[in-house]
């Protein structure tokens, strides 16, 4: 036990200084260079420095970091969820179709709505913001609240699953017909939330983000039990006490929400809900949702903070698209956790 | 030996469905189980077992009747208060990411930890002892994956204990295992229930440990339903001839041990006793030849001779026309000369 809980505690630690120093690269680095002192003038002493820099820390890097931070810990949290409930190593946050949903509302906003009215959504401006984070959060509730309905009326675990994957075919199907329909120009755009991107909101926003992510995933660690008792599967776990419906209601539930939030704010982000789980159960080596859950949190904030710096890399023009980013390294960390899987002789 | 009450199981219905969709497997099944008991539940495949088995562990809702649990309502209980009184070992095949035993066992504790399941000193001693029970203590940090099935066995048998329930009801938990482990297990049951005064119930297939190990045993049968004593008394009473009839398995009487049925076509005085004989008649079963107690006006007969070492005789109208030092090179005569 003592170097088992040894190996743990180095892990959260190590875990916990890899995600402060790629706090700091993400307001240090960019196309401009801002040194540490300036930093910490800007914000905590409140010292008199350059006005460009304070613009560039407060308005641009600090809401991104902020965003970037929240959505990788609730989207490594809520994989982790996924896999352990559906007991596959495959499922993530994307499964249960609650990010098909959201981008079914987001389409219907973007495209529908712009071709009956008869105008182009870009023209919408800020409004047209609020409109694409409150059709995706709407989207995804509904999708949410059917998949919740499913899991407590038919139950098995499977079901949930299988009606998930087809719900996001059923959407893609929809957004594939409204983007036939629609102009040019709201096809693009629709093309481009669809990529993802940590930087659409500003500070203030970006902080209530950051709060509305942080903490229900730190909460999560309440479900740990149920996730300890579920990995044993549904018989073991009612034979141990849990009510297994009450707990898989929960468990959804909160994935589910963290899954819709992120979504609606910054996209359909992939394949950090996928990677994150397995990096934590690798390095963590244990069973024990407790530590899973803090460790797939602290992993998941730091590998979306290390795409957001990869994403803006000094010297490059523009932003890449963040999607593009997590899957270059979310798909290397699953090839590599099955590698290493095969060398350790131990099957999932 | 005759300790509490424990289960008692009263015209309970089982199957699956409800209503006028149900789909009764048995009905007016009786039984009842004592402290420190071990109960083998036997029967072939797709009797029920299984149905019985996930109906008492309340995995599956009784279509009708009752069954209690220590004076309890079994079909009332929820799953906080089943847990503490009645622990599982099932066949579903379960793999946890790295779960070491110690990590499993531990989960055994859940039905008394708080919200996060953190276990205290005395849950920690209850777990340590439940391992040492099991005979795994050495393997108490190694993975779930990196043991053998028998361990694994062990290490869910583990876990039962360390839930600390009244009964322990296991489902085939010698199924997938070699001899020797089965006998493991099996021996490592009889102890829980001599030792500790739980209850255990176990379904199996295997009918000579069963026979051997069990105070009890529950034999469940379409034709019969549910028929329940000490295997003695079953065997005066004759019950496994009239369930096995006509299946191939022949009851023996001389070593109250049950065997292959063969189809005789052919029969083969001999003289002799002892083990040579028993292997010799068995070798001889085998091959559909009986073998029968020479009686003096035969005249073909085989002879189990043992004087230096020894030997099989071939005997063709009184004299000796073979002999032969192993049953293979014997038989292969027999039937030559048939």
């Amino acid at each position: 036990m003592i170097h088992k809980l040894g190996r743990i505690s180095i892990v959260i630690t190590l875990a916990t200084l890899l995600l402060v120093f790629l706090v700091l690269l993400n307001l240090v680095l960019g196309s401009i260079h801002i040194p540490l002192s300036e930093i910490k003038a800007i914000l905590f002493t409140g010292e008199e420095v350059n006005r460009i820099y304070e613009n560039i820390i407060l308005k641009t890097r600090l809401p991104q970091t902020i965003v970037s931070l929240g959505a990788g810990m609730a989207l490594g949290v809520a994989g982790l969820l996924m896999q352990t409930l559906f007991r596959n190593p495959l499922a993530g946050p994307s499964v249960l179709g609650i990010s098909s949903g959201s981008s079914l509302g987001v389409a219907f906003v973007m495209l529908f709505t712009g071709n009956i009215l008869g105008f182009t959504f870009t023209s919408l401006g800020a409004w047209g913001d609020f409109a694409v984070v409150f059709s995706s959060l709407i989207g995804a509730a509904l999708v949410l609240a059917l998949i919740l309905f499913i899991s407590h009326r038919i139950g098995g675990t499977l079901s949930v699953l299988i009606i998930g994957v087809m719900i996001g075919y059923l959407s893609s199907s929809l957004v594939s017909l409204l983007k036939f329909y629609s102009p040019e120009e709201d096809v693009y755009n629709y093309v481009i939330w669809g990529l993802g991107s940590f930087s659409r909101l500003a500070t203030e926003r970006a902080m209530m983000f950051g709060l509305i992510t942080v903490i229900p995933s730190i909460l999560a660690t309440f479900l740990s039990k149920s996730l300890n008792l579920l990995a044993l599967g549904d018989r073991y776990a009612s034979n141990l006490g849990l009510n297994i419906k009450r707990a898989r209601f929960l468990i959804i539930a909160f994935s589910g929400f963290l899954t819709a939030i992120v979504t609606s704010f910054c996209g359909p982000i992939i394949f950090i809900g996928v990677a994150v789980p397995h990096l934590a159960k690798l390095l963590s080596k244990t069973s024990n949702h407790f530590y899973l859950i803090l460790n797939a949190a602290l992993l998941g904030a730091a590998t979306a903070l290390l795409c957001n710096l990869l994403a803006r890399m000094p010297g490059m023009e523009q932003e890449m698209p963040i999607n593009s980013v997590t899957a270059f390294i979310g798909a290397p960390v699953v090839i590599w956790v099955i590698w290493k899987r095969r060398k350790e002789n131990r099957l999932e | 030996m005759a300790g509490k009450e424990i289960l008692d199981i009263n015209k309970l219905c089982i199957g699956y469905g409800k209503g006028k969709r149900a789909k009764v497997v048995h009905d007016q099944l009786q039984a009842k189980m004592f402290t420190g008991e071990l109960v083998c539940l036997l029967g072939e495949n797709g009797t029920g077992k299984s149905t019985l088995i996930r109906t008492i562990c309340g995995f599956q809702p009784a279509l009708g009747g009752e069954a209690s649990l220590m004076g309890k309502d079994l079909l009332q209980l929820s799953e906080k208060e089943l847990s503490k009184m009645a622990a599982v070992v099932l066949t579903d095949r379960v793999i946890v990411p790295n779960a070491t035993v110690e990590e499993l066992v531990g989960l055994g504790r859940s039905p008394y930890t708080g919200t996060f399941g953190i276990l205290n000193d005395e849950d920690k001693d209850i777990v340590h002892t439940s391992i040492e029970k099991c005979g795994i203590l050495h393997k108490k940090k190694e993975r779930l994956s990196n043991l053998s099935d028998g361990e694994k066995q062990k290490a869910f048998i583990a876990k039962a204990l360390a839930q600390d329930t009244q009964i322990i009801i296991l489902d085939e938990p010698t199924a997938f295992l070699d001899m020797p482990a089965r006998v493991e297990i099996m021996q490592l049951l009889r102890q829980i229930a001599s030792n500790s005064g739980k209850s255990v119930l176990m379904s199996t297939h295997d009918l000579d440990l069963a026979l051997q190990m069990a105070d009890k045993l529950w034999l469940l049968s379409a034709e019969k339903g549910l028929l329940t004593g000490t295997p003695e008394d079953l065997l005066l009473r004759n019950e496994f001839q009239t369930i096995f009839q006509n299946k191939g398995i022949e009851f023996d009487n001389k070593t109250g041990l049950f065997r292959v049925g063969y189809d005789y076509n052919h029969e083969i005085p001999v003289k002799g006793h002892g083990f040579e004989y028993v292997l010799l008649r068995r070798a001889f079963a085998r091959n559909g030849i009986k073998t029968i107690r020479k009686a003096e006006k035969d005249t073909t007969w085989l002879e189990v001779c043992k004087n230096v070492s020894t030997s099989f005789k071939y005997f063709e109208n009184g004299k000796c026309v073979g002999q032969e030092k192993t049953i293979e090179n014997l038989l292969t005569l027999t039937l030559n000369n048939r």
